[in-house]
């Protein structure tokens, strides 16, 4: 893998957010809403509870760590949509540029344009509303690596199925995480799910860390086997999605799509 | 370094595209049967042909964009199916159907460009380009905005910015005005006649393909019907020159083009 070429991808999205506010927005407007709505929603259940949970962390905390892997994910199907929407697939597919320098480059542009948004979301939820993962420890770091590398395998995936059904297919990508969300136990433990849906909550990487973070915060220790399973996971399931992107290529290459893209289909 | 050494030098030794027995098929449609050529560094082929003749499909095939059902492209001395991005490194293009994106600047645009190809001394050759294609006001506009002549001007500074043994152009002088069209003939000929870089140029303008071409390859239903050079080509088939032939093989793609124009 050569650098230039990772650059010249993540270059092109400095220039994109540079010259234009309204992709900027995105990155801080809906993470900052929702730190704000349930910011407030845990002040009041904090204080009409009385159960000795700090609904702060649990919900917010839940909140902040889901909505990060969402924007891992939609930061770097919003750079494939780029090419996209510029019909760019031609100048950059007849070019040197291989497919591991273009998802590289995605990755790396979608995991900055997520820091600004974790940073945005700490700013407004640490010191507006007392968010603190102390009690998280250095298990912060291991939720936050998982977290990234399923928001980075889904966004993959995401981009592939744009690849493969077409621009209109645009939007079956944006509703992924709120359909896995009720799978993966953000706001409550997978005990409480039907035996079917807690089977495909062990297939999906989060779930094990918002298991993770309600145990740390009730004072149970991180296994050891569940921290490597999850991250584990999503190493394997980055590189299943990067071999169904290839896959999808390779298809385009071969029936032709990928050179009549904007028709969106070669029939 | 921006391409192996070893790369180039045995580039020396091979033509600049070597097209063998390319096939392509969509099913039951046949969209390229057979199709053979080779361009030599320093030469200006052109391909012509009536629309849907296949000419696109083979620039794809050789751009590796669309995978040929049978045969094989070399650019130098690199099969495009096994190295594919030593083989398009050394290989640039411009057509109508693939402009820069329009929200991006020309500047932009072409050092989003240059690091892709890895090109040398980035700044140096865009600031070059840019006086080339007298695009030097332009440099901060962004592509969206330009005018369609100024927009192939960007696009052909791009198709030369990694000095590419290979250039495909696909009609390249389609939104151009007579003056800024000769000045790209100009500019590519020139290109061509220090010997490093083989051009193929499709166009539907056969007075440019007369101009400017070495050798035509005209392309009906997927197949080369006729080869040769274009000033000569005419008088050996009878007609006054190379849009009538041009005419008269499109009108008549089916027969034997010894039959035809017999």
């Amino acid at each position: 893998m050569r650098l230039e070429p990772v650059a010249a991808i993540l270059l092109r999205q400095w220039y994109l957010l540079r010259g234009s506010p309204v992709r900027a927005l995105p990155m801080f407007a809906w993470v900052g809403i929702d730190i704000v709505l349930w910011g407030f929603i845990a002040r009041y259940l904090n204080a009409v509870s009385g159960a000795g949970i700090n609904f702060t962390t649990v919900f917010l905390g839940a909140v902040l760590l889901w909505d990060l892997c969402g924007r891992v994910m939609q930061g770097l199907t919003t750079a494939f949509l780029e090419d996209v929407w510029s019909r760019n697939f031609l100048n950059l597919f007849a070019s040197p540029l291989t497919i591991s320098e273009y998802v590289t480059g995605l990755v790396l542009a979608s995991v900055s344009t997520s820091v600004i948004g974790l940073g945005v979301m700490l700013a407004l939820a640490v010191p507006v509303f007392g968010l603190s993962f102390i009690a998280l420890g250095a298990h912060l770091l291991l939720f936050l690596v998982v977290l990234y590398g399923f928001g980075i395998a889904l966004g993959i995936v995401a981009s592939a199925m744009v690849l493969r059904f077409g621009p209109a297919s645009e939007w079956l990508v944006w509703p992924i995480p709120a359909l896995l969300s009720p799978f993966c136990g953000v706001f409550y433990p997978l005990s409480v799910l039907p035996a079917w849906m807690r089977g495909l909550a062990h297939a999906l990487p989060p779930s094990y860390v918002f298991e993770g973070m309600r145990g740390l915060l009730h004072g149970e220790p991180l296994g050891l086997s569940q921290a490597v399973g999850a991250l584990a996971l999503a190493a394997l399931q980055i590189a299943l999605a990067a071999w169904c992107f290839v896959r999808v290529y390779r298809r385009a290459v071969r029936t032709g799509l990928l050179a009549r893209y904007s028709a969106e289909t070669v029939s | 370094m921006t391409a192996g050494n070893d790369t180039q030098a045995a580039a020396g030794a091979h033509p600049a595209l070597c097209v063998r027995d390319l096939r392509k098929s969509y099913g039951e449609v046949l969209a390229v049967e057979g199709v053979s050529f080779e361009v030599a560094p320093g030469e200006i082929v052109g391909l012509l042909g009536p629309n849907g003749a296949g000419k696109t499909t083979i620039i794809n095939i050789i751009l590796a964009v669309l995978e040929p059902s049978a045969g094989s492209v070399r650019i130098g001395a690199m099969d495009v199916d096994r190295q594919r991005s030593q083989a398009l490194a050394h290989t640039n293009f411009a057509a109508v159907y693939a402009s820069l994106p329009g929200n991006l600047t020309v500047l932009q645009n072409l050092r989003f460009f240059g690091l892709i190809y890895r090109v040398r001394d980035l700044g140096q050759r865009i600031a070059q380009l840019l006086r080339q294609f007298a695009l030097e006001q332009l440099r901060d506009t962004k592509c969206g905005v330009l005018s369609s002549g100024e927009l192939t001007r960007v696009a052909l500074a791009k198709a030369l910015l990694n000095r590419p043994r290979l250039l495909l152009l696909d009609e390249p002088t389609a939104s151009l005005d007579p003056a800024a069209a000769r000045d790209t003939r100009t500019v590519i000929r020139a290109l061509a006649r220090d010997g490093r870089c083989g051009v193929l140029w499709t166009s539907h303008n056969m007075y440019e393909v007369e101009e400017v071409c070495d050798r035509v390859l005209f392309l009906s239903h997927g197949r080369i019907l006729l080869a040769g050079d274009p000033r000569t080509l005419p008088r050996e088939h009878g007609v006054r020159n190379l849009e009538e032939l041009f005419i008269r093989l499109a009108r008549e793609p089916l027969a034997h083009p010894a039959e035809r124009l017999a």
